[in-house]
């Protein structure tokens, strides 16, 4: 219930197009856009992010990845990782 | 003898100097007499001698007197040969063989007379007996012979006869030497043969045999031996040795085999990993889950809100440019004559009806004419021959005098498309309701390389083998035949005034599915007339599985046509027709522009001024064709009385009636007061409709039934061609009949055009805007007296501003705000209205009528006009808008701030108008 309420929140701000949370393995659990989509943007953004987090605990072994924002032209991708899962949103930041 | 003997002598003598000067003999020594032989050819007795006269008379053997040829022997004694040897000595013929004389045993010599010289000399000494005899002998049987023979031929003269046989007679063998040659050569025994006798005793005979065998060393000398021992007096010592020395590559073969890796293809197939259901439920409640959302989800918000807030990039320093460039100076003329082109032969007294830019190829418009008679004035021209032939001509922009090709049509075109899945294949609406088709595709690569050409120099053509070309220089265009004409029974009775390709996914066919055709041919058309008709047209030709090459030669099409639609000349048929009707009054609309909503019209060009409308009767033929059920059919209906019909054409079979009942939810608006010249959607928005009619336009937002968006007011002239801009969401192009076009800008004055320019004298017919690069927008107007004009806008005018994509969508969104506001308000006032004629009526009954709708609408219409004079004349006076010329007493809509205050002045003024 807790989850709901979080994930409908997240999904009711501005702009925003989709909510999915992914876990370690890179399996879509609760996604709000359609299947094959999320399958998409579930494998790519999970390889996104490891390398992410690699190159930062390269860099700096006592750092980590707290978040990854990729911005394109049309819309924003925010990418928060964790431990075990994965919570990704899409949000159209033009006013 | 002695005779002999001198002729011996003599022949002796004779020799001598015979031999001397014959080469054959040797050289006589006086002491060799032997050799005065002829033993040197074999006959050693016969010594041959000279004979002198004298001695010829001593021993009677004168020549040819005693002794003949004949007679040739002489025998001579020998004591006379001696006796005249001493008498005579040397002088003797006979000296040289004196010694053989002497030596003669016989008595009587024989000297021969040698006529022929035979022996060298004239005489010859025969010296042995034998010799003599046979000498004397065989001369007898000779001439014996001689005599038979003579015999005989005479005889055989006579007669043959056989001879008889006569056995060869033994004769004495003649020795003539040779027996001494065989003699020399005869191989004798010269040694005795040593004879030997072995004997053996008799018993020893067969007996058997033992061997034994034996050392053959240990007998003594029973072998002998000859070793070899180095001779110490012979010793070399071999300093130098030759020795050749060959060298020869080793020469192996190996062989090996590889492995032969050969590209393989070779395919995945995947597919993603997914939760079931329960396993996403299962982690869904986990608590893992639970703690990574609280901690995650602060983070997002932060984000999320951050983006709300602003826009982090957003580069001030372009946005700076922008205002810049807007608020700057404007530019003087908004519009720059690019080009113009006309043509004096084909144009002559026509106007362009309708034009189109050539979708891929850059620069090539192509225009259509028709005649400025009007029908009456064309029926009583009954002379054909007058009127020219019409054409579409195809104008490249880099060559503005010469046409670059010339389509033929059977009638004058009023509105003509290319295909937008196949730009050369062009569908054109004839004057007549015919339905016409072109295929340009052998002139494609023509017309892709045009070049700019220099005045004066001729166009570059391509030699197309096909091209039936008139006689003609080789600087005219080449003159196209249409491909495919549709039958004039099926076709439309007026004008087809309006023609759209379809797209693939709107297709028509037998099945109910949708086939959705994925190669996204254009494969049918859409035609209307103001005969009430929309008909739909099938063109095979565009097929996917495209029969291109057909070779039915039906009738006989002229070569250089293509083949694409042979088989459709006159008799191509539509699929569907669709009658107009209104539902209500059972009248017909005569529709002039249609509009689809699933399908782009983004080229309509086409002009037809105001024509005389007539109501046709309904036309019978509807074809059964079951429409596909999962596309949209809606429509949108100019028509030619001004109305705007919304509905859709999905043909629908009455169950009851088994008629045809189309037209189902229809929606008709008349706001225009003449024929509808453009109903045009916007290219941003799908659902903002541009119709334009008479000396109004109204901007339309599908689902919006209340009424226009927007409305202009009425203008001076009359407004006869209009586009939207092809870049700007807010600017549309509107074409007048005094030949300027105006420029209106939605973002800056909704109640006036924001630019307006002249263009030309004449009514403007056409107008259409393209993009040819990104820095070059064209705007191509067309005008009555048959020139087309391409101007170039300027950069204020294609460039759209920030955001204005969203800027017009909220002002559009404004107006249908403000639109349901008053339709609410007006509802409202209506149950007023109501409520106090109920009361009325109840109190004058009788006296008032309940109002119908219509006289609603004006009543309200009547109020609002009076609400705009009275809000024009406030906001006058707050001095917040420009004292403009007015033209009409119909305003437009301004969306100004001070919204909320007019309402209230709105309900008052209504209340005060029911209250006179």
């Amino acid at each position: 219930a807790e989850v709901e309420e979080t994930l409908k929140r997240i999904q009711s701000h501005k702009g925003v197009i989709a909510t999915m949370v992914i876990n370690a393995e890179g399996i879509p659990v609760r996604t709000t856009l359609d299947n094959s989509t999320t399958v998409q943007y579930a494998g790519l953004l999970h390889q996104l992010t490891t390398k992410a987090r690699s190159a930062v605990r390269d860099l700096d072994p006592q750092n980590d990845l707290t978040f990854l924002r990729i911005r394109s032209k049309k819309h924003e991708i925010m990418v928060a990782p964790d431990k075990e899962y994965l919570l990704i949103v899409v949000q159209n930041p033009c006013e | 003898m002695s005779s002999k003997k001198t002729s011996a002598k003599k022949q002796k003598g004779g020799k001598k100097a015979k031999e001397s000067s014959k080469g054959k003999r040797t050289e006589l020594d006086k002491n060799d007499e032997a050799d005065l032989s002829m033993a040197s050819i074999g006959h050693p007795e016969i010594f041959p001698l000279v004979f002198t006269t004298k001695t010829q008379e001593i021993f009677n053997c004168r020549a040819d007197e005693d002794v003949t040829e004949e007679n040739c022997f002489k025998l001579i004694k020998k004591e006379d040969i001696i006796q005249d040897m001493k008498t005579r000595a040397t002088v003797s013929d006979f000296h040289p063989v004196k010694k053989i004389i002497l030596e003669y045993p016989g008595e009587e010599l024989l000297v021969v007379f040698d006529a022929k010289f035979q022996y060298g000399q004239n005489f010859y000494l025969v010296a042995s007996e034998e010799a003599k005899e046979d000498l004397l002998k065989p001369p007898e049987t000779v001439e014996e012979k001689r005599d038979d023979d003579e015999k005989e031929e005479e005889s055989e003269e006579e007669t043959l006869e056989v001879q008889p046989y006569k056995p060869p007679v033994h004769k004495p063998w003649v020795s003539l030497g040779s027996e001494k040659e065989v003699e020399e050569e005869s191989v004798k025994e010269t040694i005795t043969k040593i004879k030997y006798r072995i004997s053996r005793v008799r018993r020893k005979f067969g007996a058997p045999i033992t061997f034994t065998d034996k050392n053959a060393s240990h007998v003594k000398d029973s072998y002998l031996e000859c070793t070899s021992y180095q001779d110490k007096s012979f010793s070399i010592k071999m300093l130098e040795k030759d020795v050749g020395i060959q060298m020869v590559p080793k020469l192996r073969e190996a062989i090996t085999q590889t492995t032969w890796t050969y590209p393989r293809n070779a395919a995945t197939q995947y597919f993603p990993i997914e939760l079931s259901n329960e396993e996403k439920e299962e982690s869904l409640s986990s608590g893992k889950l639970k703690e990574f959302l609280t901690s995650v989800h602060l983070r997002m918000e932060i984000a999320l809100q951050q983006n709300e807030i602003m826009n982090a990039f957003f580069d001030d320093w372009k946005a700076l440019t922008e205002e810049e460039s807007s608020s700057g100076g404007k530019p003087h003329v908004y519009l720059k004559a690019y080009q113009s082109f006309t043509d004096l032969h084909y144009f002559k007294d026509r106007t362009i009806s309708c034009f189109c830019w050539h979708p891929t190829i850059s620069g090539i418009i192509a225009v259509s004419t028709r005649g400025r008679l009007s029908y009456e004035e064309r029926v009583n021209l009954s002379d054909k021959s007058l009127l020219q032939q019409p054409v579409i001509l195809f104008w490249c922009s880099f060559d503005p005098t010469h046409p670059q090709l010339v389509l033929e049509c059977p009638e004058d075109i009023c509105c003509f498309q290319f295909s937008p899945s196949d730009p050369s294949i062009i569908a054109g609406g004839c004057i007549n309701g015919q339905v016409v088709l072109w295929d340009i595709s052998q002139h494609e690569e023509k017309l892709q390389n045009v070049k700019p050409v220099a005045d004066g120099t001729e166009i570059t053509a391509v030699n197309m083998p096909s091209l039936m070309q008139v006689p003609q220089s080789s600087t005219e265009p080449p003159l196209v035949r249409c491909c495919a004409v549709s039958s004039i029974q099926d076709s439309h009775e007026k004008p087809v005034t309006d023609i759209h390709w379809l797209p693939d996914y709107s297709e028509d066919n037998q099945m109910d599915a949708t086939s959705e055709n994925r190669a996204e041919t254009s494969v049918q058309l859409v035609t209307c007339s103001p005969d009430c008709s929309i008909l739909f047209w099938d063109n095979p030709a565009m097929k996917p599985s495209s029969e291109k090459l057909k070779e039915e030669d039906v009738f006989g099409m002229p070569l250089d046509v293509p083949d694409t639609s042979k088989h459709l000349d006159l008799c191509w048929k539509p699929l569907v027709q669709i009658n107009l009707c209104e539902n209500d009054t059972n009248a017909e609309y005569s529709p002039v522009r249609i509009s689809f909503r699933e399908l782009h019209c983004q080229y309509k060009t086409s002009d037809v001024p105001a024509k005389q409308s007539l109501y046709r009767e309904r036309s019978t033929s509807s074809k059964n064709v079951k429409v596909l059920e999962s596309i949209s059919t809606d429509l949108l209906v100019g028509t030619e009385d001004g109305d705007i019909v919304y509905s859709d054409w999905k043909v629908e079979i009455d169950s009851d009636s088994e008629k045809q009942v189309s037209q189902k939810h229809t929606q008709k608006y008349t706001i225009h007061t003449e024929t509808i010249n453009t109903l045009q959607r916007s290219p941003f928005f799908k659902d903002i409709i541009l119709s334009i009619g008479g000396q109004t336009f109204a901007i339309w937002k599908e689902g919006v039934t209340n009424g226009p968006i927007l409305h202009s007011s009425c203008s001076a002239g009359r407004y006869t061609a209009g586009k939207w801009s092809l870049t700007r969401p807010g600017v549309f192009f509107i074409g007048r009949d005094d030949g300027n076009i105006d420029i209106w800008d939605l973002l800056k004055k909704t109640y006036e055009p924001s630019q307006f320019q002249n263009i030309s004298e004449s009514m403007i017919t056409f107008i259409s805007p393209w993009i040819t690069s990104p820095n070059q927008h064209f705007l191509a107007v067309s005008d009555d007296l048959g020139i087309l004009h391409v101007l170039e806008i300027c950069q204020t005018l294609s460039q759209p501003s920030e955001n204005e994509h969203d800027t017009v969508l909220d002002y559009f969104e404004r107006e249908v705000k403000y639109l349901n506001y008053c339709e609410h308000e007006f509802q409202e006032y209506q149950e007023l209205q109501a409520k106090r004629e109920s009361k009325s009526s109840w109190r004058h009954r009788g006296r008032k009528q309940y109002k119908t709708k219509e006289e609603m609408e004006e009543q309200e219409n009547a109020d609002y006009t009076m609400f705009l004079d009275l809000e024009k004349q406030i906001l006058a006076d707050l001095v917040l808008v420009n004292r403009q010329e007015i033209l009409s007493s119909l305003d437009t809509w301004s969306p100004l701030p001070p919204l909320e205050p007019v309402s209230f002045l709105f309900q008052d003024l209504f209340i005060s108008a029911e209250n006179p």
